[in-house]
């Protein structure tokens, strides 16, 4: 592994599979009634976040404590501006007290890059602007591998505000890396332009894909985007992107429902919908620990004990 | 004083004269060309294989002074310029408080006299504060000599207030600058809307937020029969438009050595010196954009020069000032950039003539004959240089082209036959 971890992009078909290994045998840590490993022990784990989001935050906070690492958490709402001290003066002081690695969720696209260039400290980046949430599409990858071992061929929807959407720009990527047929489904204001190039097919309507797909991953939908009249109403988006209670039923038997979360219920998925046992959202909450303690193990302890290159990463 | 030049080429596109030949500069005036000139006692030069051009002339730099003196006064943006083989500039307005009066017209030129490195030219503002809805005292600026006005970097919003502007500025024989950029289109945006910004995770604007104001514009000049001038021109169909209308001789239009280099791809890095507004585009844009300045569609080379403080480009990408600093680099990253698609002449019209004649600058641009002013620069068109390497004359060091090796190295600046440049340094 690298020393960073800032897009999907960087990962190699290798590296995904080593990390969603060893989830495997941290998932397992987390059933125990002592659920910890002394693998980071010593280690400072910074969380650095400048949004609110208290399950990416906690998840990273559970991840690095099952590995016995010591954890800071620095949040603070809104930009590092508003708060008068530079995210490079931040980073400096962090770096100044140790941090071995810095979890970072910002506002911008591309502050963990920024980040990069003045600590030491290994980066992961936890979510930057609208760009990627590389940990996100890593869990969401293992949830749907616990189901289907075979990545190859599997047709997963991504449907919702692809455009704002750094769940669905990580996503799209791990899985077309990965081999599977992905899909992107949305009003076409909420595609982003040449979203093709990505290696995704696009669809401005969700019925007709619904019958073929293995896997159908709804993204939050925000309000807010309603005012920049990306779609005229809630109603309208519900009625035609929403995955109701009736629409489920399009898909095959087999087929997985899968969120980020915090869901809209009522939006984008019916309550029923959320309910239903073929939805996995608890579960990608689970095993977001099992991945994240991956790549914090992976990134420091990989670092220390020159483990074998895992690819161009 | 008296300095010969000797064994230069002569790259004069007022007069169309490419040559190797001697020049005599002799007090403030170009004093003789040719072997035969009555070169007894002077300071002589070898400019084998250098181009002795008239000076360059930029109708597109910010000097931040008053107002943040921190990242540039008038006297190291002047120095900058001389570095970069310039004689002649046209200060931008938005500085603080705005040159939209003639008092901080006033201010300016005194600072500019009093640094004697670069002739000055300030451009006003085309309405009060640069807010797009009262026209300044055009008038009054006009008399003190302004030739240009601009509200960079903010576009005039409202069609009837550019109408009115074109129509009234009209009495005053000036030409109006526009930073092309439609506000709706380009909200809040981040780079270039395409492929890139899609990957980033960017706000895009599209190429279409610049070209439908130059549409607009070209019928509002049209039909006022005032004179337009778009600066820092992005997309390939600003271009089209523009190629379209050149017959009509009041539209005139520069672009960026940036904006001739880099595209929308080189943001992977996040590189805030890369953050410059118009965006760069697409490689299609920028192809584009070299053509239309090798044949002449595009007139001009502005630097748009824009130092920021370190803080203000050391932070988050989308937080980062846009701008980059470009006059100490116009040459190199122009001719790097066009590289055979674009002769000497060619690049000295662009860079020099074409600049002096839509700023109206008689003593600019050429020609290079007995009697002119000695507003000259030598430079070495192979010589090759890597910026950063050596500190800028300017107060900021936000350049775009940081670690790019160049070709095309400013060796000599004369204003009014004094040396403000010898080889390669100031004489400050």
């Amino acid at each position: 592994m690298k020393n960073h971890l800032l897009s999907i992009s960087q990962l190699s078909v290798e590296d995904v599979t080593r990390i969603l290994d060893t989830a495997d045998s941290f998932r397992e840590v987390g059933t125990r009634v002592i659920k910890k490993v002394p693998a980071l022990r010593g280690r400072t784990v910074v969380n650095l976040f400048f949004e609110n989001s208290t399950r990416t935050r906690i998840s990273f906070e559970l991840a690095a404590k099952r590995l016995s690492a010591d954890v800071i958490n620095f949040t603070t709402s809104g930009s590092s501006v508003s708060k008068g001290e530079s995210l490079k003066d931040t980073a400096l002081t962090l770096e100044a007290m140790g941090a071995d690695a810095i979890v970072i969720r910002h506002g911008s696209s591309g502050a963990p890059y920024t980040l990069t260039k003045w600590v030491n400290a290994s980066v992961l980046n936890a979510g930057d602007g609208t760009h990627e949430h590389p940990t996100q599409a890593l869990l969401d990858l293992y949830t749907i591998r616990e189901h289907f071992p075979n990545f190859e061929g599997l047709r997963v929807a991504i449907v919702g505000d692809i455009m704002h959407s750094r769940v669905a720009r990580s996503g799209t990527q791990a899985l077309a890396k990965m081999g599977a047929q992905v899909t992107l489904v949305a009003p076409p204001t909420l595609i982003p332009p040449e979203a093709q190039a990505w290696g995704a097919e696009v669809s401005y309507e969700l019925d007709p894909v619904l019958p073929k797909l293995d896997v159908c991953y709804m993204l939050r939908v925000q309000k807010e985007r309603q005012r920049t009249q990306l779609f005229p109403s809630v109603r309208e988006y519900s009625r035609r992107w929403g995955l109701t209670r009736q629409r489920v039923e399009q898909l095959p038997e087999h087929a997985l429902v899968m969120h980020p979360g915090p869901m809209n219920r009522g939006v984008e998925i019916d309550s029923d919908v959320a309910d239903l046992p073929r939805a996995l959202i608890t579960d990608q909450v689970t095993n977001g620990i099992a991945v994240r303690m991956a790549l914090l193990y992976l990134i420091l302890g990989g670092n220390a004990d020159a483990e074998p290159d895992g690819g161009d990463a | 004083m008296k300095v010969l030049f000797r064994g230069a080429r002569v790259i004069d596109p007022a007069t169309g004269r490419d040559e190797t030949t001697d020049v005599l500069v002799e007090d403030e005036t170009v004093a003789g060309l040719g072997p035969d000139t009555d070169a007894k006692g002077a300071d002589v030069v070898d400019a084998d294989g250098l181009v002795l051009a008239p000076g360059f002339v930029d109708l597109h730099s910010h000097l931040r002074e008053p107002g943040r003196e921190d990242a540039e006064t008038i006297e190291t943006g002047s120095r900058a310029a001389a570095i970069g083989g310039y004689t002649a500039l046209c200060a931008m307005p938005n500085t603080d408080p705005v040159a939209d009066n003639a008092a901080v017209i006033m201010e300016v030129r005194n600072l500019a006299d009093k640094a004697g490195l670069v002739d000055v030219s300030p451009a006003g503002a085309i309405t009060k504060g640069l807010e797009g809805e009262t026209i300044a005292e055009l008038g009054e600026m006009a008399e003190l000599g302004v030739r240009l006005f601009t509200d960079d970097h903010n576009c005039v919003r409202s069609a009837l207030v550019m109408r009115t502007a074109l129509e009234y500025a009209k009495a005053f024989d000036v030409v109006l600058s526009q930073h092309a950029q439609e506000e709706t289109l380009s909200e809040g945006w981040q780079m270039h809307e395409g492929y890139y910004s899609s990957l980033l995770g960017l706000k895009g604007t599209p190429g279409e937020a610049e070209s439908i104001i130059v549409a607009r514009d070209l019928q509002l000049a049209a039909l006022t029969g005032g004179r337009i001038h778009f600066t820092h021109v992005s997309a390939a169909a600003s271009t089209r438009l523009i190629g379209a209308a050149r017959d009509d001789g009041r539209v005139s239009a520069d672009v960026t050595p940036h904006h001739l280099t880099f595209v929308d791809e080189d943001l992977q890095s996040y590189d805030t010196n890369l953050r410059f507004n118009p965006p760069p585009r697409g490689a299609d844009d920028r192809d584009a954009l070299r053509m239309a300045l090798a044949d002449g569609t595009i007139d001009a080379v502005a630097t748009d020069h824009a130092p920021h403080a370190v803080e203000d480009k050391e932070v988050e990408y989308d937080q980062a000032r846009p701008g980059t600093t470009g006059l100490e680099t116009a040459l190199g990253a122009t001719a790097t950039a066009l590289g055979d698609s674009i002769d000497l002449l060619g690049l000295v019209r662009a860079l020099s003539t074409n600049p002096a004649r839509i700023l109206g600058l008689a003593d600019h641009g050429g020609p290079i004959e007995p009697g002119r002013p000695a507003n000259l620069v030598l430079f070495d068109p192979a010589g090759t240089w890597t910026v950063g390497e050596r500190p800028f004359a300017s107060k900021s060091r936000n350049s775009a082209f940081l670690g790019r090796t160049l070709t095309g190295r400013v060796v000599h600046t004369l204003l009014r036959g004094r040396f403000t440049v010898r080889d390669g340094e100031g004489t400050w």
